[in-house]
């Protein structure tokens, strides 16, 4: 294989390999330049370009001992003209929270890719994971030998608990309002066998983002959503304030009228907020960084049930818990989610993601399923239509005869 | 071997993210006072001990080769002490406590190729999925219609000067990998034909239970053909979602002819002065054209410029139509209005016009 370093001829990519954004078919020659497979990718991915049409094989199982999920099988349906890519699986590597690294962990991997993969990545992969992309059945076990050997894990595929991810959150967030790294890598920790080992109806989703802006997507795309929030007043520095104005902020119309739930009124001097009616959507925080700051009591709001469409249709979380307080060892956090899990697992069809089984069986009998007593929170209303369930009705009291 | 054996381990987690933080990070860990955005793609933030951290944050190509890690592992050494992270949207940050140090490394990121901007009221890096590079199930490319559009739209990466953020995102079918369902603007790769049944091979590789289930319309049904149990499939019902697909490999939707793109719009996950909101279609169907896809480019350069030019500062792509209402939308953009725009799925009544408040 050694001796065929010749780059596929590829005129359609090479438009690509043009033009101020960074290139993805730079990335595929520079790998091609010591890989064969990306050699072979280049090949393809041009028939693809001509063709119009996709030329990877369904899935098949593949992975490493003891482990269900982490690695993609992938095969080429053109294992003739492309053997080099015949295989083409892709592995999950667990990124640490808040995709921080050093330039030495990073090396590691790198160096490690070269020696058993196509020398191609994504970083990251939608799910959070650090994607290593294009290697072959065999080489499997010592990718994974060697990636344990340098302190890292495989992530979770299929229907298991999915590598956990989050925002920034406090390692640079002065809007965090809980650890949101903390809480990624100790559920992380607390859930590796349910990652590692697919054990469910279909795959569930942590996402913990730190405040209601949502920089991880959670709220559109995870099973359970963790999203910070505050409780009180907003801590506001009237100076501060002031000194936007001076900025050419014009707090009426860039804060005032843009709030939600309009309760906020400025007089030109002054920004006073009726906390009673704020919904705590950060837009007022976001505009005026240095004068507004989240309340001091801080946890975060948990919701339920996000997914993209397969199959029922596409969801956003839902509330579950309006309030909960955010700190390790995360105890009440963990229980709810056990007995969400364990009815899940239970109940749930195949392939239908939690979101999906609470619309089927009723949010009103999963919260009672879980011990969680219906809150006006959790709903946009109340009901419009008067088809109610009562499992129960009452009988007369047999009369007894009387002599 | 037997070595190998002794030495694995598993379940040991990813590395604790503590011991990659930057020491200005663990110093001021949760103490963060407020920040600043200096210049596209550069920001400080301000701890209540006084330090200050900057960012320099610059677009990759989300798919990189190691030769490329290498070389922004090379411009941490030199410029962040070996420290750099990525955000949810593929971007690369390299976290500084030098000022001097940002004009340099923007400087050679730029002459690297790697554009440094993707903050505030800007277009960020697109959100995508894998496509042709590695998908079975694409209905297109991610990679080359994201490279296209991107060449077109970098201008709105490295400056400031839209009314709100804008975020992109493509998948290339609906399994949506990237979770496009919630964006300013979506690209999604569509199949518009039904599978195409290889019967030799259905009955020894799937199940026909699972497949029969699989389907949200029930277009798929148990039929025995030549003696064999296998799988029919009302066409009119199937509305090529492909998780017949997912279930059953002998059922391929892909389709050069059909294939394509259709364009959603007005989505958003922040809870920013509206709630989160799903996208809405705006573009049935567009075709697959490569290598440039200039439709599509052409069609998302449209919807950004007439969404810049007409929505009020802090108003995102969603906030804009709620006010103008879809009428105009349709109007203001010039794109048709279809059946293929109206839902007929479940809870599709939801979103009928149940008034008679109407913009004309």
């Amino acid at each position: 294989m050694g001796d065929e370093k010749k780059i596929p001829k590829t005129p359609k990519l090479d438009e690509l390999d043009k033009g101020p954004w960074p290139s993805f078919v730079r990335e595929i020659k520079r790998a091609a330049e010591k890989s064969p497979m990306s050699r072979g990718l280049l090949g393809v991915l041009e028939r693809s370009y001509n063709e119009k049409v996709g030329h990877w094989k369904h899935g098949g199982i593949v992975g490493v001992r003891g482990y269900g999920g982490g690695v993609i099988g992938r095969y080429s349906d053109l294992p003739e003209e492309f053997p080099d890519i015949a295989h083409f699986h892709t592995i999950r590597v667990n990124q640490p929270a808040g995709w921080f690294y050093t330039s030495a962990a990073l090396r590691t991997i790198c160096d490690l890719w070269e020696r058993h993969g196509s020398g191609l990545t994504n970083l990251h992969g939608s799910t959070g994971d650090i994607i290593l992309l294009g290697t072959r059945t065999e080489e499997l076990e010592p990718i994974f030998s060697e990636l344990t050997q340098m302190g890292f894990d495989l992530g979770g595929s299929g229907s298991d608990i999915r590598t956990p991810s989050c925002c920034v959150g406090p390692a640079r967030c002065e809007w965090a309002c809980y650890d949101t790294l903390g809480l990624t890598y100790d559920l992380t920790m607390h859930y590796q066998d349910e990652i590692h080992r697919p054990a469910f109806p279909y795959k569930f989703k942590f996402k913990a983002a730190g405040c209601p802006n949502d920089c991880v997507a959670s709220i559109a795309r995870a099973d359970l959503s963790i999203i910070g929030t505050w409780k009180g007043p907003i801590q506001v520095d009237a100076a501060a304030v002031t000194a936007y104005t001076k900025d050419g902020t014009d707090i009426q119309a860039d804060v005032c009228d843009r709030c939600p739930s309009k309760c906020m009124a400025w007089d030109g001097k002054a920004l006073t907020i009726a906390n009673e009616w704020c919904v705590r959507c950060m837009h007022c925080i976001n505009v005026l960084p240095t004068a507004l700051r989240p309340g001091p009591e801080r946890g975060a709001t948990i919701l339920v049930g996000a997914k993209a469409p397969i199959i029922q249709g596409a969801m956003l979380s839902s509330v579950l818990v309006p309030f909960m307080k955010m700190e390790p060892p995360y105890t009440a956090l963990k229980e709810l989610v056990g007995k969400m899990l364990e009815l899940w697992a239970e109940e749930g069809k195949s392939r239908e993601r939690i979101g999906e089984f609470i619309q089927r069986v009723g949010l009103g009998n999963f919260l009672e399923a879980i011990g969680l007593e219906p809150l006006p929170e959790m709903v946009a209303h109340p009901r419009e239509n008067p088809y109610v369930f009562y499992e129960e009705y009452l009988e007369e009291e047999p009369t007894e005869a009387k002599a | 071997m037997a070595e190998t054996v002794a030495q694995r381990k598993t379940d040991i987690g990813p590395p604790h993210y503590q011991k990659f933080l930057p020491p200005i990070v663990k110093q001021n860990y949760g103490q963060w006072r407020y920040h600043e955005i200096l210049r596209p793609g550069v920001m400080v933030h301000v701890a209540e001990s006084g330090d200050r951290l900057y960012t320099v944050r610059a677009g990759s190509p989300r798919l990189l080769s190691i030769q490329t890690i290498r070389e922004f592992c090379d411009l941490a050494d030199r410029y962040s002490g070996g420290h750099l992270r990525f955000t949810s949207r593929n971007n690369i940050e390299f976290l500084l406590t030098d000022p001097g140090t940002i004009d340099p490394l923007v400087a050679d990121l730029n002459t690297r190729g790697f554009p440094v901007g993707g903050m505030a009221n800007a277009i960020s890096n697109m959100v995508h999925t894998q496509g042709w590079v590695h998908c079975h199930s694409a209905a297109t490319d991610a990679s080359g219609i994201v490279k296209a559009v991107m060449d077109e739209l970098i201008g709105y990466f490295t400056t400031m000067k839209l009314p709100a953020k804008l975020r992109l995102a493509l998948a290339c079918c609906l399994n949506m990998c990237g979770a496009v369902h919630c964006s300013d603007i979506a690209i999604l790769g569509i199949h518009r034909r039904p599978p195409k049944i290889d019967q030799d091979r259905l009955p020894k590789v799937c199940e026909i239970p699972s497949v029969v289930a699989s389907c949200p319309t029930a277009a798929v049904r148990p039929k025995r053909i030549d003696g064999k149990e296998t799988v029919e499939v009302i066409e009119e019902r199937c509305m090529f979602c492909g998780n017949c697909y997912t279930v059953c490999p002998a059922m391929p939707l892909a389709d050069a002819l059909n294939d394509g793109v259709s364009i959603w719009v007005g989505g958003k996950v922040s809870n920013a002065r509206t709630a989160p909101m799903f996208s809405k279609l705006a573009i049935p169907y567009l075709p697959n054209n490569p290598p440039r896809w200039p439709e599509v480019v052409e069609a998302v350069k449209h919807l950004v410029e007439v969404w810049a030019a007409d929505a009020k500062k802090y108003e995102r792509m969603g906030e804009w139509i709620q006010r103008i209402g879809w009428p105009r939308f349709f109007q203001k953009t010039g794109i048709p209005f279809t059946k293929q725009h109206i839902d007929d799925f479940r809870y599709a009544g939801l979103s009928y016009q149940r008034s008679v408040h109407i913009k004309s």
